[in-house]
């Protein structure tokens, strides 16, 4: 099957997401230049992390209006499986594909370090193959990380069930200790009304080969592997 | 006999004598542009007039050196048809100015002397110093540390290369004039590196990246100058850097490169394009001409001087084959930039500046190359000397072991500096195999079974007592901590930072340290492939601590042997490897227990070093080594803590041998905190103990079994008395919260 991997103009972690995809996972995986109007006949779409146009506005707010984000929107609406890592979610909240905003992390810093998300739902292309309360270990890199949304998006996200991670201690509890953002409920990663768009805030890709120090972000590419083996391809004219 | 103003040559950083010099190599007066020009290329920053002699000491030949300096950064063969090219440089004096700025745009500039080598980028480090945190300059460094380590986190995090490591350390005589060193490291096909050199004679010459405005102009003498109380005035000649353009611009000189349509290229740092015209015309034998209407400004008006000297940021000069212009034009359109072109090759070796077609500056490269002042400046061994070398142990009060390893700990120099590279995103190209903060940066070469270790260093105290032994611990200390990793070091660069090159006892410190570089260097099989010097560091007349930093780079066959710093379970076995005889001159104990820097630096014996560094390679790749660790800062007891941190409370429990010579409260305090040099604590399983130690026996190095790790206590005998016991969870608060609490949000 076959990973796309949107590149914007300052993307820098879409070789890593294509190197999770392809050397770590054996699966076809292709860049996409924003520009483009195609897909190229992907199976899960990846908006990846990094700086899109510098991110000198707010987060994403200009890589929302690249070409690609239609054909993206497209597949997203036709119930194709789409990945927004750390940036690939803050431009996710800009293009209206997931609800919220991202504001700067409450201690003003940029944090990278290995944090610990509880998988909250496990009914995602991208969380399928998880046990619902499981623990994962995988790195944040942001400075604008601390999910934000008003009190009736975040209730509507609560009751239905689309909060797909959230910050946690390495039993598992969700303190404000474990919180390294402030973000709203401990969000780290929400999915779409379809649930077949997930955007979080971790770095599943640097956490899928153990010389790296975690090998716990394999499961959410492990999950959509298999999503796409049982659902087959989505066929959209953008894919 | 010069008819110039002498204020206007004042201004531009020019002697007199330096003035005859450029009349008779014109054989005319310069006109003001190329009075400016002149300036730039003869300023200390670019010229290096006063440390040129003397930089010929360093071994810079080695039969895996691709490139020595001379270029944009040096290269060394790491295998696999694969080259490492890296260098460090400063940005003391604008991060001074501008902490944040100034230090952003050093990382900038460093990436753009990589990828200009034709490599791409993948390891950032950087060695900081400042002031005290506390006391009375306490605010303003506190102010200048979160800028420059913001700066730093802006602008790596964003263009998307790691930070993977580095060193700070805090001492009174940086208040005033802080130092930021940044090291890059490229990974290049050896047999693709680009050179920095104009060539072919109508071959046209772009112009690409950001526009060039009024910033930066006369940064190069800024930073050939000294501080005052009015340097604040000088921000206007500090740059804003832009990583996203940065990162534009390089990919597309990397898919550029990937063509045969390029001849050379060259980044516009220091003195912009005046200096990367000269500099690409010289070394390529060439001339270049230009004609300032074609290059892209962002401020209307503009003069022919402004634009020769801007320093503004994200710029690249490049000369491209003939015929071939439409196809690095796409690749730059790709990329929404414009490349512009200013001008081309010629076959006369000058410098032709035009403005809308009339010659403003006409200069031979030679002139400015070639015919630049090189100083043999006066030196003299600085009277402190005698007086700071002096030094009793015995007269000091008695401290106890205990409450001295928690001062230490506290020590902002010794104190983990999580709160500092959390910041930075260093593990961005998912190639770190040692986090930040776990030892020497390591960063996997993909595609193939290798990694790089690096790791930057220096003492600046250990030089102010003897700057030519600091010089060559800082080599031995930089060599030692690859080795930990596992890797084998293989080349280095080094950063001179010291105070005026004009006062005799500053150059006679520079010589000291350049030669005992060298000297380590030779000794340690590590050559010097570039680099560079920063003098002038002083405010107010008050220098820095004279402080070389090393930056090695090792190379480990088989990645997945790395060794990190921490302890990996209860009940292996604990190995010195290396002698301790108490040394505490110069030492962190000194300095944080009695506010002393005195005495003289440890002893270096660069033979015992040399096995040490063979030995832990090894024994590394036989597998046999569960965790490795450098004593420096702090001595053993340090050591042994910082083994014992991050690793969820494993504790160790030794028995050390007393060193020889002292009474017996100064003999736990000498065997505790002494900094002796070429010395490892390592940990193994105890299966492996009897291979480790013959393996030492073999190598000719002192080794032996102190204790185990376990029991989550910091537990050490001396002589089979207890002398320190403390748990890992207190040592380790005060250790991991010390420099955070300056700063406000949550403790670590």
């Amino acid at each position: 099957m076959k990973f796309s991997i949107v590149v914007f103009p300052g993307s820098n972690c879409d070789h890593d997401a294509y190197h999770a995809a392809k050397h770590v996972l054996g699966q076809e995986a292709e860049f996409v230049w924003h520009k483009e109007t195609s897909l190229k006949g992907a199976d899960v779409v990846v908006l990846p992390g990094g700086f899109s146009h510098g991110d000198y506005l707010r987060t994403g707010a200009i890589a929302r209006f690249s070409p690609v984000m239609n054909s993206v929107a497209d597949f997203a609406r036709g119930g194709g499986p789409v990945l927004g890592i750390c940036n690939g979610f803050q431009i996710l909240c800009e293009a209206g594909l997931l609800p919220g905003a991202m504001l700067r992390n409450r201690d003003l810093t940029f944090h990278c370090e290995h944090v610990s998300i509880r998988v909250e739902q496990t009914d995602t292309p991208f969380t399928s193959l998880a046990s619902q309360g499981q623990i994962l270990s995988i790195p944040i890199a942001h400075g604008e990380g601390n999910y934000f949304a008003d009190p009736d998006v975040i209730a509507d996200l609560e009751s239905s069930r689309r909060v797909i991670f959230r910050y946690c201690d390495v039993s598992g509890r969700v303190t404000d200790a474990a919180n390294p953002n402030g973000a709203l409920n401990g969000i780290a990663g929400i999915c779409s009304a379809g649930r077949n768009v997930v955007g979080l805030m971790p770095h599943p890709e640097r956490a899928c080969e153990s010389a790296l120090g975690s090998a716990d972000g394999l499961v959410l590419f492990e999950s959509v592997i298999a999503h796409v083996a049982a659902h087959g391809v989505v066929s959209t004219a953008a894919s | 006999m010069s008819p110039m103003d002498p204020a206007l040559l004042e201004r531009h950083g020019l002697t007199p004598d330096e003035y005859d010099r450029i009349v008779r190599a014109l054989g005319r007066e310069p006109s003001i542009t190329e009075l400016g020009i002149f300036s730039v290329m003869w300023s200390e920053h670019c010229s290096y007039k006063s440390s040129r002699l003397h930089l010929k000491k360093l071994p810079t030949e080695g039969p895996r050196v691709l490139q020595g300096p001379g270029e944009n950064a040096g290269a060394v063969d790491i295998g696999d048809g694969l080259a490492a090219v890296f260098k460090i440089e400063s940005h003391n004096h604008p991060s001074f100015i501008e902490p944040y700025q100034g230090a952003a745009t050093g990382v900038g500039g460093i990436i753009r002397d990589i990828f200009t080598m034709g490599a791409r980028p993948i390891a950032l480090m950087n060695s900081l110093r400042f002031g005290e945190m506390d006391g009375p300059e306490g605010a303003r460094t506190r102010r200048t540390v979160e800028g420059v380590v913001a700066g730093i986190a802006g602008y790596g995090n964003s263009i998307g290369i790691p930070t993977v490591g580095g060193e700070i350390a805090f001492d009174d005589c940086y208040a005033g004039n802080p130092l930021v060193n940044v090291f890059c490291l490229g990974i290049a096909r050896a047999d693709a590196l680009i050179k920095g050199s104009a060539s072919g004679i109508g071959n046209p010459v772009y112009y690409v990246g950001s526009k060039t405005g009024r910033d930066g102009i006369h940064g190069a003498t800024m930073a050939s100058a000294e501080f005052d109380e009015k340097s604040a005035e000088k921000r206007p000649a500090v740059q804003v850097g832009d990583p996203f353009m940065e990162k534009l611009l390089l990919e597309a000189c990397l898919e550029l490169m990937k063509t045969d349509a390029l001849i050379g290229v060259q980044d516009m740092g220091a003195a912009g394009l005046t200096c990367s015209t000269c500099e690409m015309g010289s070394r390529g034998g060439a001339g270049i001409e230009i004609d300032i209407m074609h290059v892209p400004q962002r401020e209307s008006g503009m003069s022919p001087y402004e634009i020769m000297l801007s320093e503004s940021q994200e710029r690249m000069l490049l000369v491209v084959k003939r015929g071939r212009e439409a196809e690095v034009e796409q690749i730059f359109e790709k990329w929404d930039l414009h490349a512009a072109h200013i001008g081309d090759v010629t076959g006369d070796g000058l410098m032709r500046v035009k403005d809308h077609g009339q010659i403003v500056a006409e200069i031979p490269n030679s002139a400015l190359v070639d015919a630049a002042p090189v100083y043999n400046r006066p030196t003299a061994r600085p009277a402190y000397l005698d007086e700071v070398q002096r030094f009793d142990p015995a007269t000091m009060p008695a401290v106890a072991p205990k409450d001295a390893l928690l001062a230490l700990l506290r020590s902002p120099t010794v104190a983990s500096k999580r709160w500092v590279y959390r910041q930075y995103d260093h593990m961005v190209r998912t190639n770190t195999i040692v986090l930040a903060g776990m030892g020497a940066g390591v960063v996997r070469i993909k595609g193939t079974s290798r990694a790089l270790a690096m790791s930057v260093d220096g003492n600046g105290r250990y030089c102010y007592l003897d700057p030519r032994r600091g010089a060559m611990l800082a080599v031995a200390e930089a060599s030692r901590n690859v080795a930990c990793a596992g890797a084998t070091p293989i080349g280095a660069t080094n950063c001179l930072n010291f105070g005026n090159p004009q006062r005799p006892e500053i150059m006679w410190q520079l010589v000291e340290a350049i030669e005992g570089i060298g000297e380590a260097c030779r000794a340690l099989n590590v050559p010097i492939t570039g680099g560079n010097v920063s003098l002038y560091n002083e405010t107010n007349g008050e220098g820095i601590y004279p402080t070389p930093i090393l930056g090695v780079v090792g190379v480990l066959d088989d990645a997945s042997r790395v060794v990190a710093r921490a302890f990996r379970g209860d009940g292996d076995d604990i190995v010195l490897l290396g002698e301790s005889f108490g040394e505490l001159g110069g030492s962190e104990y000194l300095k944080v227990l009695h506010h002393m820097v005195r005495g003289v630096p440890p002893a270096l014996d660069l033979e015992r070093e040399r096995r040490l560094i063979a030995l832990l390679g090894t024994a590394a790749s036989a597998g046999i080594l569960r965790s490795a660790h450098d004593c420096s800062d702090g001595g053993l007891a340090v050591t042994l803590a910082e083994c014992a941190f991050d690793t969820g409370g494993i504790g160790c429990d030794v028995n050390i041998p007393g060193v020889p010579g002292h009474a017996v409260a100064s003999t736990d305090i000498a065997t505790l905190f002494g900094e002796s040099a070429s010395r490892v604590v390592v940990s193994a399983h105890g299966s492996d103990t009897s291979a480790l130690l013959r393996m030492a026996a073999d190598t000719g190095v002192p080794a032996k079994l102190i204790g185990r790790t376990g029991g989550g206590r910091i537990a050490i005998r001396v002589d089979d008395r207890a002398v320190l016991d403390v748990s890992v969870d207190e040592a380790e608060q005060l250790w991991s919260t010390a420099i955070a609490r300056h700063f406000r949000g949550r403790a670590a």
